[in-house]
């Protein structure tokens, strides 16, 4: 077959087709993959507070609330063991990143000290930044209270330990802690 | 014979990384760790197969005014389902892969291929085409990757080949060091080229 020629009728014609094909092609696949995606991004989210509160037997996404901060709403996630509250774990972020911004899970118990902390999603880079998930730097925060201690790397006259040559994931993963603390002490007051 | 031959040329000869130069926005992006830099080539090998077979079988009802246009809706749509897919079925692999997969659609590789290749040969040569390239440019990606990883964090495929703190060159893991990295790794190619 010959190639098609290129007048007005034949260019719109092919062009309707092939966005038509594609657009129904992709709705088609949106709509198999949208409740497996949405599944995935529960259970990893359910994972993430786990990781952070003590035990629990509620269901912590169905209890969530939302709390105003300047980086927009923190999702609190209360988790309770047989109805008392155990902890809560606040989906936190921050934007002075190194790569723009990351969001960490703070575990917290319900006397504001952190339990424990969890990177949801980061861009820092490999091998600099990506230390932030290691245990060295890690282990710094469970068990401090923000009430008490600062938590600020040693430059900006805090007592964290930043990790060496990226100050600025460290800064950042501080401020993304504060965040969380800040926010839930807000929606203490309430 | 000659079918094998264009599945060939893409991984030494015509290798779109390093003999081409076409594609560097996410040869020196994404290429920090051997790891990465597979991931993104498997995605574009993927995605430049399907796109290769498609405008490769629609070219004679493609007008030639409209098919930039025409080729974007093709690889875009097979972007999306890639990333659809993923994210659905595996999304530990997509936790680690997700960003290099939208950055596919602007790789201009795949518009390269459509245009200089499959919009002029047969499905199965533009098959392979795409197959060679695509396993080329993992290659060198890969590479890549490896260097930089070994040399900037001590490690291969995140295995520790130096113990957590010892000096490594960090400049390799930034931006300078992927063209530092690409640099030579072009010189040796084009030396095995010539010596061929």
């Amino acid at each position: 077959m010959a190639k098609l020629e290129s007048n007005f009728k034949t260019m719109v014609m092919s062009l309707l087709g092939v966005c038509a094909v594609a657009s129904s092609l992709l709705g088609y696949m949106n709509s198999i993959t949208e409740s497996p995606i949405a599944e995935a991004k529960l259970k990893a989210k359910l994972e993430a507070i786990q990781k952070v509160v003590p035990p629990f037997n509620n269901n912590p996404s169905e209890e969530v609330y939302l709390i105003e901060t300047d980086l927009g709403e923190l999702e609190c996630f209360p988790a309770k063991m047989d109805s008392v509250l155990v902890g809560v774990a606040i989906s936190s972020k921050t934007n002075i990143a190194f790569s723009g911004s990351f969001s960490v899970m703070v575990g917290l118990n319900p006397d504001g000290t952190i339990n424990n902390t969890s990177v949801l999603e980061h861009k820092e880079t490999p091998g600099l930044g990506t230390k932030m998930l290691e245990p060295k730097f890690k282990d710094q925060f469970p068990g401090k209270n923000p009430e008490t201690s600062k938590l600020k790397v040693k430059k900006d006259g805090g007592e964290i330990d930043a990790i060496t040559a990226a100050t600025i994931s460290s800064r950042a993963f501080c401020d993304a802690i504060m965040r969380a603390w800040n926010a839930w002490k807000k929606g203490e007051r309430k | 014979m000659n079918h094998f031959k264009h599945f060939t040329k893409g991984i030494l000869q015509e290798n779109p990384a390093l003999v081409l130069l076409i594609g560097m926005c996410p040869t020196l992006a994404v290429t920090t760790s051997a790891f990465n830099g597979a991931g993104m080539g498997v995605a574009t090998l993927f995605v430049l197969t399907m796109s290769n077979i498609v405008i490769s079988a629609i070219k004679n009802w493609v007008p030639n005014k409209v098919r930039i246009p025409i080729f974007v809706v093709v690889i875009a749509s097979f972007v999306t389902i890639v990333q659809m897919t993923m994210e659905a079925f595996v999304p530990g692999l997509y936790k680690s892969l997700g960003v290099f997969v939208p950055l596919i659609v602007v790789n201009c590789i795949i518009l390269a291929r459509a245009e200089a290749f499959a919009q002029k040969n047969s499905v199965l040569d533009s098959l392979l085409d795409g197959l060679g390239m695509g396993i080329g440019f993992t290659l060198a990606l890969t590479t890549l990757g490896g260097i930089r990883e070994i040399l900037g964090n001590g490690s291969f495929f995140g295995m520790r080949l130096l113990p957590e703190n010892a000096n490594t060159i960090l400049v390799f893991i930034l931006s300078p060091g992927a063209f530092i990295a690409l640099g030579y790794l072009i010189a040796l190619v084009n030396k095995l080229k010539k010596s061929k």
